[in-house]
């Protein structure tokens, strides 16, 4: 019907599908592809022109997000391979991970009534430590030695700490503005 | 419609044509034309040489409407009836215009939008601004002798989609076509950009009149890439001015001033406002209605201190918007001055302070943006530039929707590069529901009640099916004006139900076209003869490109395809030669559907050809 949208993000862009990305390939890559498709180019063109150009240069950006976010890029490359993550139905979590999660709360909750900005700030630092660590084990079992389902289980662990990261952030922008 | 000539991608269909398009600054206080003139981007005066048009509408007792100085002079003594500020309103109801005390208007609340009640009848600040922008258009046309391709209108980064679209009706009713609304920050970024060859990561102070904004960029081999953006839309110089008002009734101990004195003391306030921008003190003088006079003097530090509270509220956004950009202020390269009210010193030094480095003022802060505009407004006519860039914007507020409790879901996050879509799935709540209602909200705040509400509509027709079977997607689209529209589908029963939906606040192209012809004073034929012209203009340009992307593209097509595009191109040729507009309308229409598939495979034979790196110089 429009234009080729059967071709996933990576082919698009034309990188390699895996996990570990080259970031300024990609922004490189997206900015060409925007460029080449962007409304703005268009804009003395046909409807139908104008049209196809609003789509593919809406769908550019949406696969330059995906592929930019760490926990997307993972979630998309499990979807690719025929793997549901089941992050809204599968909460089932290793007790450690359960506690390392109540106590993070704990330190958000604490710096946020101390109305502490500078332990919130700390509390982000450490938590992109343990994001980065799950982003190296990802890599490892989506391009070294794949397997989908512990894959899936790390997708629901970066989830939380994703939704941490956030939290900080509201507490952090509630104190300041 | 549009009389717009189509120029394929790099094949320039009349190359020695220059198509005449404007930027338009539609400030609070001011407003400015410009275009680019021999490859240089120049603000047009008015006869009197002045760059300037007051953003003020007077509605003359005999019916008669005067836009600019000569409104400006009659502002006191006939307050009701001369609108300033009428940006202010744009596309805000009466509960969200916390200033209604200080205004000498007469409000009407209606369904989305406030109006005015004037001596020329009630009138929406939609229709003021037109007012405004019709009066630069003539300007635009007398001085560029010939009509307008269209316009570039620039809005403040943080107008919400609600405002954004009253601008777009404005301008739809002063006659323009708007070929883009630009964001202010942007378009100075692009003035100052272009002019400075900078490369780096900026921030863009803008402080108008009514409203502030500030953007990050990142300007980088001729793109500029919109970090983040934040600001307030209801805060600019004409909070200073108000601080100065306050402080005199302080002073003076005056209460219950009549519309026109409180207009009289306003204006004394902005000019007192100017002159300690060069001079460290001032006198307020006015002579009030009841004999009484005002006589004071005001000092800079004086003014400092009344002020600095509102300098406080402008460093917030700023913050916001570095944190949103994920950058530090040792990040920022330069930050570049827009709007008249930052030739404050105070403004200047917060901003100093703030950053740590003086702020660049190299560019007249209040022609940049409408110089920026311009030179966005030739590329997209068509008018090949010189210098080949690109310019990615985002939307500045988070667009969601209403869930249980009322709560807001977002769907779209603030500061995602436009265009954006994004479709959510939803289902049944009861068994045999055949009706859902979808509210679609914007701003960042968790509660429905404290987000802006965008539309409200009701999905009706879904099959009768035992609940949570059916399966509703909503996809949410904004488009590089940064407009959103939404559509629907139930995707299980085998027909799609599909819908446009257009937010509540919008006037309807009926209106539009409704209220144009109320201030058209042709008669009904030069109207008819005026559309055929235009559509034929229209469907000679689509064939004139469909043949040249032929030319380039045509082993794209299958033999059938090809024939039935052939078919479509004859059968507009065809109706062309019936003289018929509702004929050649629908052709066209037909022509453009049919192309689309061809159109669809040209872009992406482009888009890969451009990230392989070959030079095919149409993009």
């Amino acid at each position: 019907m429009s234009a080729d949208f059967s071709q996933d993000h990576f082919a698009l862009f034309q990188l390699p599908r895996r996990f570990r990305l080259d970031n300024a390939a990609l922004d490189s890559a997206w900015r060409t592809a925007a460029a080449a498709a962007h409304p703005d180019r268009f804009a003395a063109a046909g409807d139908a022109e104008k049209r196809v150009a609003l789509m593919q240069a809406t769908r550019i950006n949406e696969a330059y997000q995906t592929l930019k976010s760490p926990l997307a890029r993972a979630r998309y490359l499990l979807q690719l391979a025929g793997v549901d993550t089941a992050e809204e139905t599968n909460t089932s979590m290793p007790p450690a991970f359960l506690m390392a999660q109540m106590e993070w709360r704990e330190n958000i909750e604490d710096a946020r009534h101390g109305k502490d900005v500078a332990a919130l700030e700390t509390l982000t630092r450490q938590l992109r430590g343990d994001v980065k660590a799950l982003e190296d084990e990802l890599a490892a079992v989506l391009d070294d030695a794949p397997d989908h389902a512990i894959a899936a289980l790390l997708v629901r662990k970066l989830r939380f700490l994703e939704k941490l990261d956030q939290e900080i952030g509201d507490a952090i922008e509630a104190l300041l503005y | 419609m549009a009389l717009l000539q189509i120029a394929e991608p790099g094949l320039s269909a009349a190359p020695h044509q220059h198509r005449l398009a404007v930027g338009i600054d539609l400030g609070t206080t001011n407003s400015l034309v410009a275009t680019v003139r021999s490859g240089s981007a120049v603000v047009l005066p008015d006869e009197q040489g002045r760059n300037l048009l007051p953003s003020v509408v007077r509605y003359a007792p005999d019916g008669s409407t005067v836009v600019g100085y000569a409104a400006q002079a009659e502002q006191s003594r006939d307050a009701t009836n001369t609108i300033v500020s009428a940006k202010r309103f744009m596309g805000r109801g009466l509960a969200d215009l916390q200033d209604v005390g200080r205004s000498p208007y007469r409000f009407v609340d209606a369904p989305g939008m406030v109006q005015l009640v004037t001596r020329a009848g009630t009138k929406s600040p939609v229709e003021v601004s037109a007012d405004i922008l019709r009066t630069l258009k003539t300007r635009a046309e007398a001085s560029l002798g010939g009509d307008l391709v269209g316009a570039v209108i620039t809005v403040p980064a943080y107008f919400d989609d609600a405002q954004r679209q009253a601008t777009k009706d404005a301008a739809r009713l002063a006659g323009l076509n708007v070929l883009r609304l630009l964001n202010e920050p942007t378009a100075a970024a692009i003035a100052y950009g272009l002019d400075n060859g900078a490369e780096g990561t900026y921030v863009v102070y803008d402080l108008g009149g009514g409203t502030f904004d500030v953007s990050v960029l990142a300007l980088s081999r001729g793109v500029f890439e919109v970090l983040a953006t934040s600001g307030d839309s209801s805060l600019g110089g004409d909070d200073f001015d108000h601080r100065i008002y306050c402080w005199v009734l302080e002073q003076a101990n005056l209460h219950g001033l009549t519309a026109q004195d409180t207009r009289l003391l306003l204006t004394r306030a902005r000019e007192a406002k100017e002159a300690l921008s060069e001079h460290a003190t001032t006198r307020i003088t006015a002579l009030l209605s009841d004999g009484l006079t005002v006589d004071l003097e005001l000092a800079q530090a004086t003014f400092h201190d009344i002020s600095r509270t509102l300098l406080d509220k402008t460093l917030l956004p700023v913050r916001k918007a570095l944190r949103d950009a994920k950058i530090t202020i040792d990040d920022v390269k330069g930050v570049v001055m827009v709007g008249g009210a930052t030739r404050m010193p105070q403004v200047q030094k917060a901003v100093g302070d703030f950053f740590g480095r003086p702020p660049l003022t190299n560019l007249d802060p209040d022609k940049v943006v409408a110089l920026g505009a311009a030179i966005q407004a030739d590329v997209l006519a068509g008018n090949k530039g010189g210098e080949d860039w690109l310019l990615l914007d985002v939307i500045p507020l988070s667009l969601g929707i209403e869930t249980m409790g009322g709560l807001a879901e977002k769907i779209i996050p603030r500061n995602s590069t436009i265009p954006v879509a994004r479709a959510q799935e939803f289902t049944t709540f009861k068994d045999g529901q055949t009706a859902m209602s979808i509210h679609v909200l914007q701003g960042e705040r968790e509660l429905v009640a404290d987000c802006r509400s965008l539309a409200k509509f009701v999905l009706r027709g879904i099959p009768p099916m035992v609940a949570g079977a059916a399966r509703i997607r909503v996809t949410f689209q904004v488009d590089a004006d940064g407009l959103l529209s939404v559509t629907a589908r139930e995707l299980t029963s085998g027909v799609e139900a599909s819908i446009e939906v257009k937010p509540s606040y919008g006037l309807s192209d009926d209106e539009i076209s409704r209220m144009l012809t109320e201030s058209m004073t042709h008669v009904q034929e030069d109207i008819n003869a005026r559309k055929l012209r235009e559509a034929i203009v229209d469907a000679e340009s689509l064939i004139a490109a469909i043949h040249a992307a032929l030319e380039v593209d045509g082993d794209l097509l299958a033999a059938e395809e090809r024939a039935e595009l052939d078919g479509a191109l004859i059968g507009l040729h065809t109706a062309i030669a019936t003289q018929v507009t509702r004929e050649v309308n629908a052709a066209t229409q037909r022509l453009n559907q049919i192309s689309e598939p061809f159109a669809a495979r040209r872009m992406d034979r482009n888009i890969q050809r451009a990230l392989k790196g070959k030079n095919i110089g149409a993009l």
